[in-house]
């Protein structure tokens, strides 16, 4: 009998749902669908059949239907298993007491490592974040266009903080003007110099300050002072703060209307210790309204639904309108959230921070927890053959592949959670060292479920990274060739990715080995920068009482008489800063659209001698010509910016300048002087003699050199007392201020220093391990090979090889990422060391020479080993 | 009273197995073709399946595969049987419909007045 073809339901669609569908369904689906599809070929045709299956079968890919383990068998209990995972794991972990140990050391490093950053990280990404309208709260700048391109500022004058609080008010909730002081507080007997604020009465609002008695809006009061907790208590002690009288730079006496929580470690206004209100900086409501001193931050707190570029564009112009000189100015608000991170403008934008520092130390925590892992598969995988037979026989008991992954993954998770257990351990040791070379106050966040939720999945992630590659690698060897004895053998490639690892291992530990030295050398570079003026036993004291400001000369007599003192001025800035600026400077052939900044400094005739600069062209000051005060200097830099030359194309002596409507004359130039960073290239500055323009804050003493510096302190402070009774005795060196300068880098080097010689014992642990195995695994080749006459060089030579090889491979390849990345750091920096070839030659031998060491220990001793000894066994 | 909610969808396919278990042919593909020939809705296969393994997670129905057919490729069905607790809740339903209905067609016996006309 004839039969026509069955229609037969597209092949395609049943091979995906073979695919896709759980097993325990796919029969039942399928002959379902190829039933309905016999029914629907009846009823609609063929075509539309099919079009009808497929529609159908792709309906049956839901998660329901979806492949899935289930186990059809009731599990006996889990945890009899898992148990068994860990007795296991227990057990080879005390069996391999040598390998076990560098496994756990190596990860517990690299986990503390890590944790140690993640600490450091966290404090930076949270800084600013106690104020509790953080996301509300910024600063208004100024963007100037000014000659060196855009500059910003945040010194604005005070009238436009009430313009912003009166104006805007459906924009700003409130607006503060502050300046910061370090000033003298006085109760009774008690004197301390504190860093305080003078501000607006909307200050404490802004900062959220918490109070501990009296109220925020207590600065309305211009009698009255609010004191931190820290500062209260050293004055009052135990006793009620409140009502009492405090003696504020010896000239205003404030009552305490209130004392605040100090604020903590990781914000801006860590330095508050107390704040007065700003009225009291000046004498009348007129002196006030002055737009033209820019000396004030302005702190504002916008309304919710305001946001910040929006406001940005609303303020743009307002200092402009009440100020006619400044051709290029527009004002924008910094948000809190970026102080901290981005504090840098180039040009007008954000031109970085610590943000870089952040990246650069999250990418070597994780390196470095990397390198920890990368040990712990190398000497997995290393001891494979080891373990091959384990495997092997398993298996052909019936472990399914999935049971020896869970096997592995328990040994790796045993290990991370004892090496996690150490670590923070670790961390808590290490914490408080590290705590100060990083000046930071972190601490371990115990109570913090941020941190706990963050250890978990770190070690998770870090037991499935260390394990993964054992598990999957060693659970997938085939039972019958690991058993048929003897003939399992790695192939040619099997030891590759091991090679690879150790190859990424020392790339990672040269790099870091280079960059600290780049580091290190850009600091020494800029610390032996010419700085054009000599630190030896230079002191400034800064004035701030009115006892001695007025009775200068008397001073300086009376010190020059003790014979400590071989020189002294005053000037309205410390030797290492410059505190004030100006950017109406007319001279002739300037373009008048384009202001250019000048650093002001006013100094009297001595400054000169005392700082011992030296005069390039022209003169100094002098007290016996009274036109000086109406002179300037100028150093070479402000030459540079002004393009200015005398008729003769010669140094521009004698030339006028125009400043707030007075000619001055320019009568000497000075050699540059580094009084800003260090880094960047030096301020054009202006020297002037006349303190009607800029205040004589500082006085700086040369000590004589003749006396010891304590000696000369020592006849110093009886003189100082007798002016100035009510101040306790401060000075600085110039030195160390100078010092200071390079904080930042110093710290960032020392840290990256201590990061990268972890790296490398992490490395070294992993390449000692492998070399164990290596020899161990060699031990009847090297027995053979000394029968037969080979010396312990020979031996030594031919097991260090391999290893030698591959760190020279890294030293190549580290050479151009460090070579991009250091680039791109010291670019940062306008005065910068070069990188020069031989740091990556002392860097390469140096990891070279780690490595020999390293290795060497283990292959000397196999090449020492008795041969009877390691051949007897056959 | 209380018992497992079933859906109006749920409820379509329960009666349909509950019917079609007494030929014996409750199984996925059969309920589907009943459904669509019966109510004229578009049901999906997989819509029918679906409804099938919610019933029995709601313990409505059991299934057990039967014996390999030429026609399905030699592939078994899984076949379904209505268990008490499905046939309990089916005529729960139908009880709470019947009064409704009762109610709406001779509303005054809902008042109380008896069999008056």
């Amino acid at each position: 009998m004839h039969q026509a073809p069955r229609p037969m339901p597209p092949e395609l669609a049943d091979k995906l749902l073979r695919f896709f569908l759980a097993d325990d369904r796919l029969e039942e689906v399928l002959g379902d669908l190829h039933e309905d599809y016999r029914w629907q070929v009846n009823r609609v045709g063929e075509r539309r059949a099919r079009w009808r299956y497929w529609w159908d079968a792709i309906g049956f890919l839901k998660p329901w239907t979806l492949k899935r383990t289930i186990n059809k068998y009731p599990t006996p209990t889990n945890t009899t298993m898992l148990r068994n995972y860990l007795k296991i794991a227990w057990r080879n972990l005390i069996r391999e007491k040598g390998y076990s140990t560098i496994n756990i050391v190596g990860l517990s490093v690299g986990m503390g490592v890590a944790m140690l950053i993640g600490l450091w990280i966290y404090d930076e990404l949270s800084f600013n974040k106690s104020h509790q309208h953080y996301d509300r709260i910024a600063q208004v700048m100024e963007n100037q266009t000014l000659e060196q391109g855009i500059q910003t500022y945040g010194a604005l004058p005070l009238p436009l903080s009430q313009e912003l609080r009166t104006q805007y008010a459906s924009d700003f909730k409130a607006v503060a003007a502050t300046t910061e002081f370090e000033q003298i507080i006085t109760y009774q007997d008690k004197k301390f110099t504190r860093f305080g604020n003078f501000a607006e009465a909307d200050y404490p609002e802004i900062l959220t300050l918490r109070m501990l008695s009296g109220n925020r809006q207590a600065l309305r009061d211009p009698g009255s002072v609010l004191l931190a907790k820290s500062t209260a208590l050293a004055l009052f002690g135990n006793s009620n703060p409140l009502h009492k009288l405090v003696k504020v730079g010896n000239r205003y006496t404030l009552q305490v209307a209130g004392v605040f929580d100090d604020l903590p470690h990781n914000t801006s206004f860590k330095n508050v210790t107390f704040i007065a209100p700003i009225k009291l900086l000046f004498e009348s409501s007129e002196d006030m309204d002055n737009w033209r001193s820019s000396s004030f931050a302005i702190f504002t707190q916008l309304n919710p639904g305001s946001d910040f570029g929006h406001v940005s564009q609303k303020i743009k112009d307002v200092f402009r309108k009440h100020t006619q000189d400044k051709a290029q100015s527009s004002l924008f608000l910094y948000p809190m959230a970026d102080w901290h991170l981005y504090s840098e403008f180039k040009n007008g934008a954000y031109a970085g921070g610590r943000i870089q520092f952040v990246w650069l130390f999250g990418c070597i925590g994780l390196f470095v927890l990397l390198l920890a892992c990368i040990n712990f598969m190398n000497l997995s995988t290393a001891r494979s053959e080891k373990r091959a037979k384990e495997v092997g026989i398993r298996k052909a008991i019936g472990s399914m592949r999935s049971q020896l992954i869970g096997q592995f993954f328990s040994e790796s998770f045993l290990f991370v959670a004892t090496a996690f257990a150490l670590s923070v351990v670790l961390v808590q040791l290490v914490l408080p060292t590290f705590n100060e070379v990083a000046d930071k106050q972190l601490i371990i966040l115990w109570t913090n479920p941020i941190f706990w939720v963050a250890c978990l999945s770190f070690s998770l992630l870090t037991g499935f990274l260390a394990g993964s590659y054992p598990a999957f690698y060693l659970s997938s060897f085939q039972p019958i060739k690991v058993l048929k004895g003897g003939a399992f053998r790695v192939g040619r490639f099997a030891s590759l990715p091991r090679k690879v690892l150790v190859v990424v291992q020392f790339t990672v530990s040269v790099t870091l080995i280079i960059g600290t030295i780049v580091v290190f050398r850009q600091i020494q570079f800029a610390q032996n920068r010419p700085v054009g003026y000599s630190r030896n036993g230079l002191i400034n004291i800064t004035m701030n009482t009115p006892e001695i400001q007025g009775r200068y000369d008397a001073l300086r007599n009376e010190l020059l008489a003790t014979g400590a003192v071989s020189d002294m001025a005053e000037s309205s800035s410390p030797i290492t800063n410059i505190w004030s600026s100006a950017n109406n400077l007319e001279w002739r052939g300037k373009d008048p659209n384009r202001p250019a900044a000048f650093g002001t400094i006013a100094i009297t005739p001595e400054f000169g001698n005392v700082v011992q600069w030296k005069v390039k062209e022209g003169r100094s000051f002098s007290r016996q010509f009274s036109s000086d005060s109406l002179a300037f200097l100028f150093n070479e830099a402000a030459v540079k910016l002004t393009g200015l030359k005398n008729r003769n194309g010669g140094p521009p002596v004698g030339e006028t300048i125009r400043w707030h409507g007075k000619d001055w004359k320019l009568i000497g130039i000075v050699k540059d002087m580094v009084m800003t960073s260090p880094f960047e290239p030096v301020t054009p500055t202006v020297f002037m003699m006349n303190t009607n323009e800029r205040s004589l804050n500082v006085i700086h003493i040369k000590l004589n050199p003749v006396l010891s510096a304590h000696d000369a302190l020592s006849k110093l402070e009886p003189v100082f007392k007798k002016f100035n009774p009510a101040s306790p005795f401060e000075y600085k060196f110039a030195d160390e201020e100078y010092a200071k300068k390079f904080a930042a880098e110093q710290r960032i080097g020392q840290l990256a220093s201590f990061f990268a010689a972890l790296a490398i014992l992490i490395s070294c642990l992993g390449l000692f391990g492998l070399a164990s195995f290596v020899a161990e695994q060699r031990t009847k080749e090297i027995g053979v090979r000394k029968v037969l006459g080979a010396s312990v060089f020979n031996l030594w030579g031919l097991l260090s090889k391999d290893f030698v090889t591959l760190v020279l491979i890294s030293c190549l390849l580290s050479t151009p990422i460090t070579w991009y990345l250091l680039t791109n750091w010291l670019d940062n920096y306008e005065y910068r060391t070069e990188l020069s070839w031989w740091i990556f030659g002392v860097a390469s031998l140096g990891a070279l020479a780690i490595t020999l060491l390293t290795v060497s220990f283990q292959s000397i001793k196999a090449a020492l080993i008795n041969p009877v000894k390691s051949l007897r066994s056959e | 009273m209380k018992r497992s909610y079933l859906g109006e969808f749920e409820e379509i396919v329960l009666l349909t197995a509950a019917v079609l278990e007494l030929q014996g042919q409750a199984y996925g593909v059969a309920i589907t073709h009943e459904i669509i020939e019966q109510t004229g809705r578009s049901v999906r296969l997989n819509q029918i399946h679906a409804a099938l393994d919610r019933l029995e997670d709601k313990g409505m129905v059991k299934s057990e595969m039967g014996e390999p057919t030429a026609e399905r490729g030699g592939r078994r069905k899984r076949l379904f049987t209505v268990t008490a607790y499905g046939r309990r809740t089916l005529q729960e339903i139908q009880e709470v419909r019947v009064s409704f209905w009762s109610r709406l067609l001779n509303p005054l016996n809902s008042l109380g007045f008896g069999a008056l006309g």
